[in-house]
């Protein structure tokens, strides 16, 4: 069973169903991964077009090889080298590379909203790679499902998100998804991190690092973002780190079997302890390679099938 | 539309089958040593199961067994969209002759799905096909070369296997479609 949309910009108007299809299948695609030959013929002649506004290494990366695994041809776009510096408006980038006759677009920007303006405006897929503030899905999706793996559920967890909850995307697709799914979610964080909409969302809000741990299952830890922080928000990194950074000390507060996240890139020091990184509860490569399997898997669904009338 | 169903294997007519296939398998094979024995996911994968502990009872070898999702590898990707089920095959298919397990071949659109998905797990010294059922109507040359039972059907039948690993009991059943 397919998903019935065109695009998938953000886990908050997603199903527990579609959720759990998405989570399933990339399940079954880790398999590929392991392989010798690292490719299946599945999306052969479908073309993708990544467009990165923003600087990514990982996220853009990890969409190009799951497109590649499965065998679609994927061009990556990065701004800095293209003709938006020669003041080029969005609407006439997007209407350019549609006339190349792409069967997908994979869109990251700094504003939020933008993957929704574009997903409105051409017939082809989109897919969110992390809009300003508002959602990384594919990002909420992986997150998901290394927690699965190493708990076998969602339901009835308590995931601990850590950091600067207010510039971060990651955190709301987090919370949409995990919500959705049946788990409980606290944001941890400094006050002029959290967002003030905070209290209208379905999460608990610490400003103690060791309140907000406490009994976690998992532990996300979120960067702290200094290229947002437009000033006032911090007194120093250096006052975060003592306050809020997770160090092994501050990890035994959670449940003993619990689980150690970070979306990356990690500033060892400051956010996180090397100690932490480096250890057995650490998921982070795990975070990894299930991105390129969540992403296979976005891209198996959007692309595929039309037996069940596709409604955007 | 009313459906008339007749049954045309019970579980002993199964077994048998099973038995002969292992015997016919060993005997062209010349004994089980290099075999590796793959189900097509889904109901492949009991049968396969089946067969591998047969041969292990005859020739005192344990033959490794494996299964193939092949949906990444189907035709009409762009029509339908599979759910997708698991690929485990523990051990190098490189070498190995595999003798693919599926319950029933129709179009013949699966098996070369498999091959395709076997190839790229390695190279095997041979593609051997065993089906419980064939039913007819290759649209593809290829033939298997073991089969519990031929069955000619019409196009418009269908023909149901259940076994007991996944329905409880082990059965074969023609479905047939009449217009009211």
């Amino acid at each position: 069973m397919g998903l019935k949309r065109k695009d998938i910009l953000g886990l908050q108007e997603m199903s527990p169903d579609e959720i759990e299809t998405i989570l399933e299948t990339a399940l079954s695609f880790k398999e590929i991964l392991t392989r010798k030959v690292k490719k299946v013929p599945t999306l052969r002649g479908r073309s993708i077009i990544t467009l990165f506004f923003e600087p990514s290494t990982r996220t853009r990366t990890s969409f190009e090889m799951a497109g590649k695994i499965m065998s679609a041809d994927v061009s990556s776009i990065a701004m800095a080298n293209s003709s938006v510096v020669k003041g080029e408006c969005l609407k006439d980038t997007i209407l350019t590379l549609q006339a190349m006759k792409p069967d997908l677009f994979i869109v990251r920007h700094q504003a939020s909203g933008a993957p929704h303006f574009i997903a409105g405006m051409v017939k082809e897929s989109v897919i969110n790679a992390g809009d300003g503030m508002h959602e990384h899905p594919s990002q909420g999706l992986l997150d998901m499902l290394t927690i699965i793996e190493k708990k076998g559920r969602l339901d009835g967890l308590t995931v601990a998100i850590v950091g600067d909850i207010l510039h971060s995307r990651v955190a709301r697709s987090n919370m949409w998804g995990l919500t959705k799914m049946g788990a409980k979610v606290r944001f941890v964080g400094p006050e002029t991190l959290i967002p003030s909409e905070a209290k209208n969302l379905p999460v608990e809000v610490y400003t103690n690092v060791e309140e907000g741990i406490k009994g976690a299952d998992v532990v996300n830890v979120l960067r702290i973002q200094r290229e947002r922080m437009t000033g006032g928000l911090l007194p120093s990194t250096r006052e975060y780190s003592r306050l809020f950074g997770i160090t092994k000390e501050r990890l035994k507060l959670a449940k003993d079997n619990a689980i150690f996240m970070h979306p990356g890139p990690m500033n060892r020091g400051v956010e996180i302890m090397p100690d932490v990184a480096d250890s057995d509860i650490s998921m982070v490569t795990e975070q990894v390679t299930n991105g390129v399997a969540v992403r296979m898997a976005m891209l198996y669904h959007l692309l595929g099938g039309t037996e069940d009338a596709v409604v955007a | 539309m009313t459906e008339q169903i007749s049954q045309v294997m019970d579980a002993d007519d199964i077994r048998r089958a099973l038995t002969r296939i292992a015997h016919e398998i060993i005997e062209k094979n010349r004994g089980a040593e290099k075999l590796g024995i793959v189900g097509v996911w889904r109901k492949g994968a009991p049968l396969a199961e089946r067969l591998a502990k047969i041969i292990s009872q005859i020739e005192g070898v344990r033959v490794p067994v494996g299964v193939l999702d092949i949906s990444l590898y189907r035709d009409d990707y762009m029509t339908r969209q599979p759910k997708v089920g698991k690929t485990d095959i523990p051990f190098e298919v490189t070498g190995r002759t595999i003798v693919l397990v599926e319950e029933v071949i129709y179009t013949g659109r699966t098996v070369r799905s498999a091959m395709d998905a076997l190839m790229d797990m390695g190279r095997p010294a041979a593609i051997q096909l065993a089906v419980l059922v064939d039913r007819g109507h290759r649209e593809l040359p290829i033939r298997p070369d073991y089969v519990g039972k031929n069955l000619p059907t019409s196009r418009k039948e269908k023909v149901d296997v259940q076994l007991a690993e996944m329905q409880g009991e082990d059965r074969v059943f023609i479905v047939k479609k009449k217009d009211p």
